[in-house]
């Protein structure tokens, strides 16, 4: 599954980054995740906030870093 | 935490009161902290102690109440909505309003450019644009339970206002001087066909839940900043003579407002990182007018946000940007000192 986490060095990018990161540790998710800090990229989602995240293609937050289980939830709907 | 976010509408009737009554006794609680250490009365030390433990813990109650209140408001606007709302306004109308959201929009510098970018997509002109950018990251949350706490909410409703009125009329100037030129020419050219994300409206526990998120967020972050600034403050408090400053920053001194701005400008630090710098000045007798001016120009103009807007601006409208709103501060400072 690819994760891609939208966003040039703002602190809740890396606290995203982060989060998604220690998630895939603790649950064997075998992601694949991408920094994206290319401008260019991150417009093209249409963001006006930054950190974005998208697994496999979907938008799925804006400006926010989710919750664990929300995290979780998304991701497993991807899985299935 | 575990239990508010389980039910969040029941520990706000919980802790309301709760807030109230703590609010309230705060300076009997104090008092009677300073009684039992047995420190002498009236000595410098005593004095310094005292206003530490009756300072902290009322502008961590402020910060609390306000920071949850404004995350409530912002769990209502998001970039997408205010976007929205901004679309087909009149150059002034569009000004006052933008200003109005740049409030309370959830916004971070670092989100300038795709920001900037959503703004001029959606054809929103460039002054109203540039009143949100200004008023946005100018008038803070932080600050204004700061001016409020320290004080007064008088002071911190003319720190509103007159943030208002510089984003309101820089941006009509940058309207009416026609520097759509000045914008890189590739912004123009954007068009993205992606679909965007569709939010689902919150219910009400979720925008609670916000408030609490905010809470933690930011007083996480802010504490320590709060606690060496208040530090700071006692330690002037007791110590320092007062009116120390007053020959550099106070009112008699005409440059001391320009001065203060120049130096802010290309300093960087969020609104809590400067509280300890402004409550040193302010007690060693710097003017309040100019306090504030170094204040919001550290704040509100930043080398790193014109750095990052370079990518969708040209060199002469950053200058028209950072000059535009250098002067406005300028202008708040005098105010001040006038009135105060």
């Amino acid at each position: 599954m690819n994760v891609k986490i939208l966003g040039a060095g703002c602190s809740k990018c890396k606290a995203l980054e982060q989060k998604v990161r220690q998630l895939d540790e603790l649950h064997q998710l075998h992601l694949e995740i991408e920094k994206i800090t290319d401008l260019n990229e991150i417009i093209s989602y249409r963001i006006m906030a930054t950190p974005g995240l998208v697994i496999n293609g979907k938008l799925r937050s804006v400006g926010t870093v989710p919750k664990d289980a929300q995290l979780l939830q998304w991701l497993r709907e991807e899985d299935s | 935490m575990k239990l508010v976010e389980k039910y969040p509408l029941g520990s706000v009737v919980v802790l309301l009161p709760l807030w109230i009554a703590l609010y309230a006794t705060l300076q009997q609680a104090a008092d009677a902290l300073v009684l039992v250490t047995g420190l002498p009365q009236g000595e410098r030390l005593t004095e310094a102690v005292r206003f530490f433990v009756y300072e902290v813990p009322k502008v961590l109650l402020l910060l609390t109440l306000v920071v949850f209140v404004v995350g409530i408001v912002r769990s209502y606007f998001s970039p997408e909505r205010t976007r929205a709302m901004l679309g087909g306004k009149s150059l002034f109308a569009g000004n006052v309003l933008a200003s109005l959201l740049g409030i309370v929009t959830p916004f971070c510098s670092c989100s300038a450019v795709p920001l900037f970018i959503g703004f001029v997509e959606a054809g929103i002109p460039l002054g109203v644009t540039f009143s949100f950018l200004i008023a946005a990251p100018m008038i803070n949350e932080i600050a204004i339970v700061l001016l409020w706490g320290l004080f007064g909410w008088q002071t911190a409703l003319l720190y509103v206002g007159t943030g208002l009125v510089i984003a309101i009329t820089a941006g009509f100037a940058i309207g009416k001087l026609k520097v759509e030129r000045f914008v890189e020419d590739w912004v123009y050219q954007i068009h993205s066909n992606n679909p965007g994300m569709e939010e689902a409206a919150p219910v009400f526990r979720d925008r609670i839940q916000s408030g609490y998120s905010a809470v933690s967020d930011i007083v996480g972050k802010v504490w320590p900043y709060l606690l060496v600034g208040i530090g700071v403050g006692a330690g002037i408090h007791g110590y320092v003579p007062e009116n120390f400053m007053a020959g550099l920053m106070g009112k008699s001194a005409w440059w001391s407002v320009p001065v203060a701005v120049l130096i802010g400008v290309p300093l960087y630090s969020n609104a809590a990182g400067i509280i300890p710098i402004v409550q040193a000045l302010l007690a060693k007798g710097a003017s309040l007018g100019t306090a504030l001016a170094f204040m919001m120009s550290v704040i509100g103009l930043s080398l790193p946000e014109t750095i990052i807007l370079r990518k969708v601006l040209k060199l002469p409208l950053i200058f028209i940007f950072v000059g535009v709103v250098a002067f406005g501060i300028i202008i708040v400072g005098y105010l001040f000192n006038i009135i105060y």
